[in-house]
């Protein structure tokens, strides 16, 4: 009694002294309630959203990146670039007097060059590069997902600010690979100086780069620190220092914004939406994702391999209700397999419109009577479907109004996508798909290519004329390229392998005093260029 | 003395293996591969998968693999997070600190008030005031950790803004870690208010992880007081004249607190399990979110690394206990 009596007594008087005492002084600080810590700060080993924004947004930069709030690529880290006349040649003019960070960790004695570019990297590509397993289990992920080793013949030096790249084909969305985050450029003296103490692993705990922001101190779970880099070649960030306050829970990172203790958040609760609209002393933006949630049959099996019974299915969907429920508003109808955000979306696309009595009528022309079948729900929310089981229940509802008797199945995350890819699977299958690059390639050949049956084009769909579309727009400029997709856009709504339900619509509430924030339809979130008015 | 301590501490290495094959077990047994997982919606090609297994060791047979395991565990190396590619120790004991901290704050927050009202409700028994404290311990013990949390949070950060939301200090204050507690290295830092900041950041999780172990301890010291207050030798002093106070603090207290005792040394195990969920809500850094994390992510190495350090950890506590008790009644020792 008498002890504890003491400790309350002693943790009083210790209060009692810390009180009445001024704050620290204020810098012009941003902070950003962000989801989730960072896996790590070498983005490339990684393939998480929260690992990007912490370390490839905000510390490095890539030979071209995304023009932000535009899935365009513009001119970074190279200065210009020039493309053989078979496509087969990329050589990049890299930008002069570009300084990578100086830090209480590392200061550099040469501006980047063309030996940075090689060692970014032939370190995820040539398993005799010291850095190629530098931490254990590195796999480089994203490299090997978009097919890098593949496409790359040889990266030279042809000087010291020129880099050639030689592909093994032709083909135009390497370039927006060059995009994105496991592209970036690090530092070679950097990663030699490391290697030469031993410390290799510090590369992704200590990142140096040249972005907008250098890095200052990581506490895990807790916070990230950066520093405005005073050097950026884009000129110095009009805030000083930028801090990731790492808040988990949805309605505690809603709370701490309110509060003013976070000046920006990312995925607010889809039922609270309105309530933060409604709040003086913030602002909602909102915008398209690029992301597609669907609904695919399998165009091998009958009678879903009768493009009239896809149709008729199609009609018999009521996308408002699943927008409503699943989505709480914060979605969007889908008409194309590519969402609006990205160029060569076809505007012009009529979506099948919701008519079960119609519906009904065209399941009996093509004879289909008595139809029972399997529709698969995700066991995980994503943001292109929050909730699979709901919307497959509704779409039960739905179908069972024109006669189709639906039973719903769902499996563990991992079994659901590997079993799914089976060519003779029974049912159609709902899920969707996260842009990476911003290239129409990406969503179309990787989602509805021939090459892709079997893997990840869950329709089973190999349609020629299709197929031969998409295969000549992988070159070519990109108005070239935009008008084969559109066309590529009408024989899928034509075809119909998929219902295309919805693309989420991200929304981003923060402070009204923020300014220059600009939402990135590739899904990240980046803090260059923005500024906190008084 | 030192018989009975070497008992204790050889009874716990069959307990240790016991707890090394659970653990190793009960992540594999959840559904789900942790490659998989990691490709997604992109899914991989069938030789990078195997490339992958190989690369993490999953194609040996598990019996293999979990002789690798603690053969390595053994030499303290308990293995690589496949998500962050880190060490699972490093990372355990840059987030461990502030578990501690939390727990430690909310034990004596359980202690100081769990012990006074216990003994309040044994002496005034049956009384409103009894009936009363120990309905509303009845309502701690059975409250659900998370939607305490969040009410909390909802009226004293939301409402009366008397506490920050979430965190362990206020992002102004910016100082090196020197013994990882918050507490005392915002005080050796010497920054004006940091102080303050760490302990108002650290007063409501602290509460919410308390409310637990504070309802049992309140009950049990009732309990205890209430058999000892009827014990032969307590008659006798009041019969003496001796000031009430004196009988119940000195004499009963005394030793109605030796069941308490183990109480306490049991209530480190729920104040573990219960720190997962108060790290989640407060975005506490400590091992609770992080094991959460791990367990959707079917981070194996995390996982079963992870628990077997908490079950040490519980273990050892469970021992210091015994012989503490044993200090405190002889009569156990052989």
């Amino acid at each position: 009694m008498k002890f504890s009596r003491k400790i309350l007594a002693a943790t009083a008087l210790f209060a009692a002294m810390a009180m009445g005492m001024p704050l620290a002084a204020q810098a012009k600080t941003l902070v950003y309630c962000s989801e989730g810590s960072p896996e790590g700060f070498d983005p490339a080993l990684y393939t998480a959203g929260t690992t990007f924004d912490a370390s490839s947004k905000a510390v490095y930069n890539r030979l071209l990146q995304f023009k932000p709030g535009t899935t365009e690529l513009e001119n970074a880290l190279a200065e210009s670039y020039d493309v053989s006349d078979d496509g087969l040649e990329y050589t990049f003019h890299l930008r002069p007097g570009v300084k990578f960070h100086t830090t209480d960790y590392f200061t550099p004695t040469r501006e980047m060059n063309a030996d940075d570019v090689i060692f970014s990297f032939e370190r995820q590509w040539k398993e005799d590069n010291p850095y190629f397993s530098y931490v254990e289990g590195a796999s480089w992920e994203y490299f090997n997902g978009m097919s890098m080793p593949d496409l790359l013949e040889s990266i030279e030096k042809v000087d010291d600010m020129t880099v050639k790249f030689t592909l093994t084909r032709a083909e135009a969305p390497f370039l927006a690979n060059l995009g994105m985050d496991f592209a970036n450029i690090l530092s070679k003296e950097y990663a030699d100086k490391l290697a030469e103490a031993g410390n290799e692993a510090d590369l992704n705990q200590k990142p140096v780069g040249t972005g907008p922001f250098q890095f200052v101190a990581y506490q895990p779970d807790a916070v990230i620190r950066y520093k405005a880099n005073p050097d950026y070649f884009r000129g110095k960030q009009p805030i000083d220092d930028l801090v990731f306050a790492i808040t988990t829970d949805t309605s505690v990172r809603q709370q701490k914004l309110k509060a003013g203790e976070c000046q920006v958040m990312p995925y607010p609760n889809p039922a609270d939406i309105e309530s933060l609209k409604g709040d003086d002393s913030l602002q909602v933006m909102e915008q398209e994702g690029l992301n597609v949630g669907y609904l695919a049959y399998n165009t091998k099996m009958e009678p879903f391999d009768k493009p009239e019974v896809r149709k008729a299915l199609n009609m018999a969907i009521n996308k408002q209700a699943i927008l409503d429920v699943v989505f709480q508003g914060a979605g969007e109808a889908a008409k194309n397999p590519i969402p609006p955000t990205m160029w060569s979306y076809d505007e012009a696309t009529e979506d099948d419109a919701y008519d079960p009595e119609k519906a009904k009528q065209m399941l009996a022309d093509a004879g289909v009577e008595n139809l029972s079948m399997k529709v698969w729900a995700m066991p995980v929310a994503r943001p292109y479907n929050p909730n699979a089981r709901r919307m497959a229940e509704l779409i039960q509802e739905d179908f069972s109004k024109i006669g189709v008797d639906v039973e719903i199945v769902s499996y563990e995350w991992g079994e659901y996508l590997e079993r799914s890819k089976a060519e003779d699977r029974d049912g159609a299958v709902l899920l969707g798909w996260t842009g990476d690059n911003g290239d129409p390639d990406n969503f179309l050949a990787v989602l509805l290519g021939c090459d892709a049956v079997g893997g990840s084009n869950r329709a089973q769909w190999c349609n020629e004329e299709f197929n031969d579309l998409i295969t000549k727009a992988k070159s070519g400029t990109q108005e070239e390229r935009a008008e084969l997709y559109k066309q590529a856009q009408e024989v899928f709504k034509r075809e119909a392998p998929w219902a295309t339900i919805a693309h989420s619509v991200t929304v981003m509430p923060m402070s009204k005093n923020v300014t220059g924030y600009k939402q990135d339809p590739l899904g990240g979130h980046a803090f260059e260029g923005v500024d906190i008015t008084e | 003395m030192l018989r009975f301590f070497l008992h204790r501490l050889g009874l716990l290495i069959p307990t240790f293996i016991g707890v090394s094959i659970v653990t190793f077990a009960f992540i594999r047994l959840i559904p789900g591969d942790p490659i998989l997982m990691l490709a997604g919606e992109r899914g991989m090609s069938a030789e990078r998968y195997a490339e992958l297994r190989s690369l993490y060791g999953y194609d040996k047979p598990l019996i293999v693999q979990y002789f690798d395991y603690a053969w390595s565990a053994l030499q303290g190396d308990l293995g690589t997070s496949v998500v962050t590619k880190r060490p699972v120790i490093e990372e355990f004991f840059t987030l461990f600190p502030a578990t501690i901290e939390l727990a430690f704050v909310a034990i004596i927050i359980a202690v100081a008030v769990g012990i006074p009202l216990g003994v309040l409700a044994a002496v005034k028994r049956g009384s409103w005031l009894d009936q009363g404290l120990m309905g509303v311990a009845l309502i701690g013990y059975s409250m659900p950790i998370f939607w305490w949390g969040l009410l909390l949070i909802i009226l004293f950060s939301g409402i009366l803004q008397w506490t920050p939301v979430s965190g362990r200090i206020s992002l102004l204050y910016f100082f090196p870690q020197v013994t990882g507690f918050m507490l005392i290295d915002s005080l050796l830092s010497g920054q004006e208010g940091a102080f303050k900041s760490a302990l108002s950041h650290l007063i409501l999780p602290a509460i919410v992880l308390a409310t637990i172990p504070l309802a049992v301890i309140a009950r049990q010291t009732r309990s205890a007081m209430l058999e000892v207050l009827g014990e032969d030798y307590v008659r006798t002093a009041r019969a003496k004249g001796m000031p009430p106070r004196r009988v119940i603090g000195l004499h009963a207290l005394r030793n109605a607190l030796i069941p308490v005792i183990t109480t306490i040394g049991l209530q480190v195990g729920v104040l573990l399990a219960g720190a997962i969920l108060t790290e989640t809500i407060f975005s506490w850094p400590g091992i609770g979110k992080w094991m959460v994390d791990s367990v959707f992510k079917r981070d194996y190495a995390v996982v079963q690394g992870g628990l077997l350090l908490i079950a040490g950890i519980v273990m050892i506590v469970n021992l210091l206990v015994d012989v503490a008790y044993g200090l405190v009644n002889p009569r156990i020792r052989h």
